[in-house]
């Protein structure tokens, strides 16, 4: 689960780490007001949207004044924002963050995931912040440092001087960057974030490190044990069939084809949507039913491949090892008539009772077109839905 | 010989009263595995199904000489069952458990360091030696005994493999289900190991996904030193990035992890890479020239 950066700072001060005074707005009478309260000429109006690329989109704008903070705020709630991580449609303001203004001296990176070849997690930092870590990687591979911790001790001070001194640190932020990243790793342990980042962490003329912006991202399977964290959700950011989905416990990822899937495991689903496109067809999502679909989630899953206006036919590919393939088919048919589905539906399965499975798709004389194999059911959808 | 399971294995089922547990206990012994009882903490001392059911894997064991469990346990308390069987010094925990927090598993793997626990898993499929015994859900009906091993990180398109091998005539030695997650037990590596020094395996399958660089760890290895046709396939050709397909560790994420590096680096270890996920069973005819 991502979060809006506001909220990602208010979880990591919570921890201890150090990060600019400011609230969020969700109007520009809101931030006007507190951008008064802030006190101070400078101040920081930052479009909260989960993407990254915010600032060479617009999204992040310095104020000289209160007043033109509020301005600011006002063209910002409501637009549309683009970036390269939003794709061409954008995304929709909804509110900003308006934070002091600083003065920085210095941009520092630092980020912590699990690397799972170690099976441990891993401090990434680099001297290069407030630019886009993946191309620093790309090009300057040696600028990135990284520390492995042992979950057993956690992050020991030495491993972060050492990333101090890396980076270039003074004696004196030294010692502060051992608390940030003290704070930091707990945070990480503490509340099953998958993901920190802290891109710029910035060296304040004043000798001060703050997390200037941060990306925090939480492991979804964890969630159930952090109420205070599920209550972070925002479903405005994310695509309202993926949403209706997940109330079904339908895996489900919505893509630009036109060709629906429904597919029992996560692995054969992926596959599925790589067979269309090998048979020149574009998938219009990714859907795993579950390994113990039954006729209800078939007819939600159904349900949601409708709502895509774009879905021209539908595959559904099942390898029925649990889930009996008869169980199956009733389930289909039941839900085609129940739900009128309007466009080809091509059905292939295999496994448990395969036979009788595919009997009861032929006596229930609705229109569906079988198939034998993988490839066979990828060719013929892809040209029913090529003759839409 | 088959690798992991044979028909010297004495499993228990963590999690055998439970609707899945149940279910998956029964399947395995009709499939011929020889199930010696169950471990549901504070039902120690009943029967279930005519198994025995102990408090504490430790029991387990000194009571049925078991020598591998299947878990099947709730997510919040999956690791804590990892952790146990290991403390019991259990040669093989297999467990199926999908959705378990990442930091669990930090610490079961942790826990598990210079202990003899191999563990397959977590959120897999589970592990079965074909005509002799199962660890898992795999369904038995489909296998059939012969000379290839599989190794995959997903459930049902392991089950495809098995599926076209069957159906072009070769049968299988063990498919081991290794799981989707970020942190496993087994890897692709260990489990080419196994198929390495069995003399039954004649060739491997091995399927991946994108997320992660076990499959080009896998290369190299393969490249160096393992010796037998390996047909491969990796799924997510067409995932978007920074979307989790489904597995918690299927995602592409910052530029790493793709298919295409993958197949890639396969392809550079001599692995006869398919493009498409129906073309598994043939080619490994065709490669094995039967």
């Amino acid at each position: 689960m991502k979060i809006h950066e506001y909220q990602a700072k208010s979880v990591l001060a919570r921890f201890g780490v150090p990060v600019p005074r400011g609230e969020v707005a969700f109007s520009a009478t809101e931030a006007g007001e507190i951008a008064r309260r802030l006190g101070g000429s400078i101040s920081v109006v930052k479009a909260q949207i989960h993407a990254g690329g915010r600032g060479k989109g617009g999204g992040v704008k310095l104020a000289k004044s209160p007043d033109e903070a509020e301005q600011l705020a006002k063209q910002m709630v409501g637009m549309t924002l683009i970036t390269h991580q939003t794709g061409p449609e954008g995304r929709k303001v909804g509110r900003v963050l308006i934070e002091e203004g600083l003065q920085i001296d210095r941009e520092l990176y630092l980020s912590i995931v699990i690397d799972r070849a170690a099976a441990c997690p891993v401090v990434i930092a680099s001297a290069a912040g407030g630019m886009d870590i993946e191309e620093v990687a790309a090009s300057h591979p040696e600028k990135i440092l990284r520390e492995y911790i042992d979950p057993g001790t956690g992050i020991v001070p030495f491993q972060s001087r050492k990333l101090a001194f890396g980076m270039g640190l003074e004696v004196g932020p030294a010692q502060k960057l051992v608390k940030v990243l003290d704070a930091i790793y707990k945070a990480f342990i503490e509340t099953d974030a998958s993901m920190i980042e802290i891109n710029p962490l910035i060296l304040t003329k004043g000798g001060d490190l703050l997390a200037l912006d941060a990306k925090v991202s939480f492991d979804d399977n964890a969630l159930y044990r952090h109420q205070d964290l599920r209550d972070l959700r925002d479903l405005t950011e994310e695509d309202p069939l993926e949403v209706e989905a997940s109330k079904f416990s339908l895996n489900y990822i919505r893509l630009d084809g036109n060709i629906g899937c429904m597919v029992n495991g996560a692995g054969l689903a992926m596959a599925t949507m790589d067979i269309i496109k090998l048979a020149g067809g574009e998938p219009a999502n990714f859907l795993d039913v579950g390994g113990g679909a039954n006729a209800e989630q078939i007819r939600n899953a159904f349900k949601i491949l409708m709502s895509d206006k774009n879905v021209k036919a539908v595959l559904i590919n099942i390898f029925g090892g649990i889930l009996r393939c008869d169980v199956l088919a009733q389930g289909v048919i039941a839900a085609v008539k129940e739900l009128g589905v309007p466009v080809p539906i091509v059905i292939r399965m295999e496994g448990t009772n395969v036979e009788e499975g595919k009997r009861l798709l032929k006596e229930s004389a609705l229109n569906f077109t079988t198939a034998d194999s993988m490839g066979e059911a990828a060719e013929k959808v892809v040209a029913l839905a090529g003759k839409r | 010989m088959a690798v992991l399971l044979d028909k010297h294995t004495r499993l228990i089922v963590q999690g055998l009263t439970g609707r899945e547990g149940t279910f998956h206990a029964k399947q395995a012994a009709a499939y011929g595995t020889t199930v010696v009882g169950g471990v549901t903490p504070g039902k120690g001392g009943t029967t279930h199904e005519g198994w025995p059911i102990f408090n504490s894997v430790h029991d387990a064991m000194r009571e049925t000489a078991a020598n591998a469990t299947v878990i099947f346990v709730p997510p919040p308390f999956a690791a804590d069952a990892v952790m146990e069987a290991t403390d019991a010094g259990i040669p093989l925990a297999v467990c199926i458990t999908e959705g378990i927090p990442t930091v669990d598993m930090l610490k079961a793997l942790t826990f598990m360091e210079g202990k003899k626990t191999r563990l397959v898993g977590p959120n897999c499929p589970g592990v079965i030696s074909a005509g002799k015994a199962k660890a898992g859900i795999i369904p038995g009906h489909i296998c059939k005994e012969g000379r290839i091993g599989i190794v995959s990180k997903s459930g049902t398109l392991t089950y495809e493999a098995i599926h076209q091998l069957t159906r072009v005539g070769m049968g299988q030695t063990t498919c081991i289900g290794i799981g989707g997650d970020p942190l496993i037990g087994t890897s692709h590596i260990d489990a080419l190991k196994l198929f390495a020094a069995d003399s039954d395996t004649e060739a491997v399958i091995m399927i991946g996904e994108i997320g992660g660089t076990a499959e080009e760890d896998a290369a190299e290895y393969i490249k160096r030193e393992f010796r037998k046709p390996v047909v491969g396939f990796i799924a997510g050709q067409t995932a978007p990035p920074g979307r989790r397909m489904g597995h918690a560790g299927a995602i592409i994420a910052g530029g790493k992890g793709t298919a295409a590096e993958k197949m890639a680096a396969l392809t550079q270890a001599g692995v006869h890479v398919v493009q498409s996920p129906a073309d598994m069973g043939a080619k490994m005819r065709e490669v094995l020239g039967k």
